[in-house]
């Protein structure tokens, strides 16, 4: 077992990234202008990364799947943005949002990593103001913040429940003008097939053109992954119908170790499936436990009455409903982290109390923010003897203001009012911590590919506190990757411009087309949905928000059947030379028909119970999970294996100077 | 009923109303009558076929109403509709639905996505078109090219400032929040093309304008106001779509309910930078 080397620079925690980037190699700006650089996705740090790199002087070229960069699914993050402006004098400082965001990811992130990633988050605030980006403000004409699970202060940013999109937009706009500056080439429509390697080192991609099937051939001086997360494995995720694995999981089977893939976060607040018909879940953002409060009946009967249809919840006494984050959380309450919040209420709703047709829906209020907010609003706008009702509709009018299109949102799927009855909300596959494993410069383990964004593994443990992936993310992309891939490519001036009629570049080509007639091929049995979605019950049942070994190792061996047959048998329909929707389906199932059995894998290597890895056997007697840092201080970083269950386990040491490392606790 | 608005759109604001009248009848498992325009690609003829599809329930969405009709095509080895979609949220403004000739369905503010089956009855037949738009050419089926909002985006629709990590503090400058909030609803356009799709003269004045006006609300965006309208005011018609003539039909099938007023405030601002020179 090898030791992987984080390059983690030496020195006091606060002046590591100042002193690297005073000491890592640039490149002058004539040479930039010489210089490639692939960037694959186009979501916030796809392309924020492509932005700067462009600004810089490098050339780039894009790849997304989508018609538009615009459509990455950065844009569907709600709630907001961390920065530690201490705007509100509530004692933020980067040191505690580095601390909050080590803690919240229960221990299993990299200082160093982390602590840069608080130092650059306020200037991601001022860069995406100066881009335009229209953050909610105060009447004073100020920033307003928020605040979200897991933390004291409040330092969340927003743009009602869009800031996703205002942020990806922003950097939408930094795209276009290089673009229009021809400093960037979009290639949209298009998919990474493969990482081209020579030398060891990453030197172009194989795409294929999704309207005409053509196969392309580019080649770059480096290549950045930013391509986003793997949820889509549970095939039911809050994730765009097309996140995918496949660049991420191509560069792994050329050689970049994926790490932890088992850390993937269950987030609490999704609305409950449905029906079988269900495609895909829909997020009701966290910042709404700001707001509302979570509960389920106290009684058996009550519950058993409203599943029933004989009793709503709003029929119940005060008494007789059990606020159970804030019962067992007092000193967080509905602000617990994601993690936490998601076990405690599937363990209510396995224990019977669930309050929809199948029994798996918990109810978020906003009955007592109506009045707390209708109170203040009526005192301020003079009418002090409002009656309740009054009080109530005014409420109702500032929760509407703060997120509107959320309870439209819901509304609309749910087909109930939540101003009028609790919404009800049940636990959702929602963001991947784990994968590409990099070091300190965002690099994998492969020489000049480079990863950024929800795509890498490195800022947030095994949990992600709420508001911090488009943190990450644009600060991967702004902020921290186009200085550090500077440092590699100071090596890359004399290289010259990287010819694709190689060796290489025919073999990468031809496997790809290969794979692609071996989907074509397959006997015609069952559609790629078919397979996508058994595939997704296993993991959910299996690798879902509880774990245990006897589980996994079954996991492992229905997924390695599953694929078996998924080869033999699946039906694309319609030829390679067109828009065809099915066969890039298919090339991402296959993907994540491996991944799911590196998944199983980890998880059940890894014995202990750590933010969203809870295994059964590794709890207190309360329930709560048991981290066991004696043993599993590490990020698990897996070699590819075309049998996922022999992939090589790579360890790298988690070294904690600078927190101590105490039992996280929200109670 | 608006009285300044035309008969046509009064019409499918009837129906709106109509159709949430008549919203719980039997919603469990309706049959229905797709009729969809199918084009093999870019330079194939198109057109409409029909096709049953039975079993839909009322809290299916349109798009997944689409799945089981692919589903059953798939499965009897026919090739399936293809569809612009991905986040099913209603917020990437992939989906792109001409039902029954109102741009994603009959639900106001509702994109297609996120249109359910409950809005539709047993027994009804559906027309299922792509956008039609000479700036917008179908590829295939129900997707087509909106390459052109992107070129319009580049000529100008950005502040020219490079992420140096030194810029101003973002609470520098107090920015009015009545001012800031008309910038963020501007700012709320998902790019999907609904108001082209509308506009008998095929307009992108409506998607223009949004961008032109979060700009012009915010002092970011002042410096560079009179090129920035300019420019992208030229793309636009070098794209080929087709001018103004205030019918409001944008408005009124935009999901995200993107104002006139912005196209007034475009129109004010090519006219100062105009004036300017």
């Amino acid at each position: 077992m090898s030791v992987l080397d984080s390059k983690v620079p030496h020195g006091p925690l606060a002046d590591k990234w100042t002193e690297h980037k005073n000491h890592i190699n640039l490149v002058n700006p004539a040479n930039k202008r010489n210089i490639d650089v692939i960037v694959v996705g186009t979501g916030l740090a796809g392309s924020s990364a492509a932005a700067t790199l462009a600004e810089l002087g490098y050339n780039v070229k894009t790849f997304c799947y989508n018609d538009s960069p615009r459509r990455a699914h950065s844009i569907a993050a709600q709630g907001g943005i961390n920065a530690a402006k201490n705007y509100q004098g509530d004692g933020d400082s980067n040191f505690r949002l580095f601390y909050d965001t080590i803690k919240g990811g229960d221990y299993r992130s990299r200082e160093a990593n982390v602590h840069r990633l608080a130092e650059v988050s306020g200037n991601i605030i001022d860069q995406c103001v100066a881009q335009g980006v229209p953050f909610a403000r105060e009447y004073g004409g100020l920033l307003d913040n928020r605040s979200f699970g897991g933390v004291l202060v409040s330092r969340t940013f927003y743009a009602a429940g869009q800031t996703g999109q205002q942020l990806l937009l922003g950097a939408y706009s930094a795209l276009n003008r290089q673009i229009n500056r021809g400093k960037i080439q979009p290639f949209n429509r298009h998919e990474m097939l493969d990482l081209v390697l020579v030398d060891g080192k990453a030197r172009g991609i194989i795409a294929r053109d999704l309207v005409t099937g053509e196969i392309e051939r580019h080649g770059a001086h480096a290549v950045v992954i930013a391509s986003g997360g793997y949820g889509n494995v549970f095939f039911l995720s809050t994730n765009a119908m097309g996140s995918n694995v496949m660049a991420a999981w191509r560069a792994h089977r050329r050689g970049a170790y994926f790490a932890n893939p088992c850390f993937t976060q269950i987030h609490p607040t999704c609305i409950p499936v449905s029906g079988e018909h269900q495609s895909k879940l829909t997020l009701m953002s966290e910042s709404l436990r700001n707001d509302g409060r979570i509960w389920i009946p106290a009684k058996l009967e009550d519950a058993e009455a409203i599943r029933a249809g004989k009793k709503s919840g709003v029929d119940l006494a005060e008494e007789d409903r059990d606020y159970f984050l804030e019962r067992r959380y007092p000193a967080f309450g509905n602000l617990v982290p994601r993690d936490v919040a998601s076990r405690a209420a599937k363990e209510r709703c396995d224990a019977g109390y669930g309050v929809n047709k199948t029994g798996e829906a918990v109810y978020l209020d906003f009955a007592a923010s109506f009045l707390r907010y209708g109170k203040i609003e009526a005192l301020t706008s003079g009418h002090k003897d409002a009656n309740e009702a009054e009080i109530v509709a005014l409420g109702k009018k500032v929760i509407e203001k703060k997120y509107g299109n959320l309870f439209d949102m819901y509304r609309n799927i749910a087909d109930e009012n939540p101003y009028e009855v609790p919404m009800k909300i049940y636990p959702a596959v929602h963001y991947t911590m784990g994968g590409l494993w990099v070091d300190y410069n965002l690099q994998t383990t492969i020489p000049g590919c480079f990863a950024a964004g929800e795509a890498n593994f490195s800022d947030h443990g095994a949990n992600r506190l709420g508001a911090s992936a488009l943190m990450q993310g644009l600060a991967d992309g702004y902020f921290v990757l186009p200085y550090t891939i500077g440092d590699y490519l100071a090596d890359e001036i004399r290289t010259g411009a990287i010819s694709t009629e190689t060796a290489e570049f025919d073999a990468a080509e031809k496997v790809t087309r290969e794979r692609i007639e071996k989907l074509m091929n397959g006997s015609g049995t069952h559609s790629v949905d078919y397979y996508h979605k058994k595939l997704g019950l296993i993991m959910w049942n299996k690798c879902g928000m509880s774990r245990n070994a006897t589980d996994l190792q079954s996991a492992m061996d229905e997924i390695a059947a599953l694929r078996a047959d998924f080869w033999k048998n699946v039906r694309v329909p319609g030829t390679t030379d067109t828009k065809n929707q099915e066969l890039e389906k298919a090339g991402r199932v296959a993907d994540f028909l491996e991944l799911g059995e590196l998944f199983a894998k980890d998880a059940l290597t890894r014995n202990e119970s750590c933010g969203g890895h809870f295994r059964e056997e590794y709890q207190t007697p309360d329930g709560e999970a048991m981290r066991d840092d004696e043993n599993f201080a590490f990020v698990s970083a897996w070699e590819y294996n075309e049998n996922p269950r022999e992939a090589k386990l790579h360890k790298e040491d988690l070294m904690f100077e600078n927190v101590e490392l105490v039992t996280r606790s929200y109670k | 009923m608006s009285n300044w608005l035309p008969d046509r759109i009064n019409n499918r604001l009837l129906n709106v109303v109509l159709l949430r009248k008549c919203g719980n009848l039997n919603k469990q498992s309706m049959k229905l009558t797709l009729k969809i325009w199918r084009q093999a690609g870019p330079e194939s003829k198109g057109k409409m076929v029909t096709y049953p599809v039975d079993g839909i329930d009322g809290d299916m969405s349109f798009l997944e109403m689409m799945d089981i009709l692919n589903e059953g095509l798939i499965n009897n080895g026919e090739v399936p509709v293809e569809f612009d979609h991905d986040c099913r949220e209603g917020i990437c403004g992939s989906c792109n639905m001409m039902i029954n000739g109102q741009p994603h369905g009959p639900q106001r503010l509702t994109t297609t996505c996120q249109l359910h089956m409950r809005k539709f009855n047993d027994g009804d037949s559906i027309t299922i078109e792509p956008w039609r738009a000479a700036a917008f050419p179908v590829i295939k089926d129900l997707i087509v090219d909106r390459t052109a909002f992107d070129r319009i985006q580049q000529a100008g629709a950005y502040v020219s400032v490079n992420t140096s990590g030194n810029t101003q503090d973002a609470n520098a400058i107090p920015i009015e929040k009545a001012k800031a909030d008309e910038a963020f609803h501007s700012a709320t356009c998902i790019g999907c093309g609904a108001c082209v799709a509308a506009c008998k003269n095929a307009s992108a004045m409506l998607f223009t304008s949004a961008k032109i006006s979060q700009f012009a609300l915010l002092p970011q965006g002042e410096v560079e106001a009179s090129d920035r309208v300019q420019n992208m005011v030229r793309q636009m018609d070098l794209e080929g779509f087709g001018n103004c003539t205030n019918t409001g039909a944008c408005m009124i099938e935009c999901p995200k309910g993107i104002k006139l007023e912005n196209i007034a405030r475009m129109n004010s601002e090519y006219l100062k930078a105009e004036i300017a020179g």
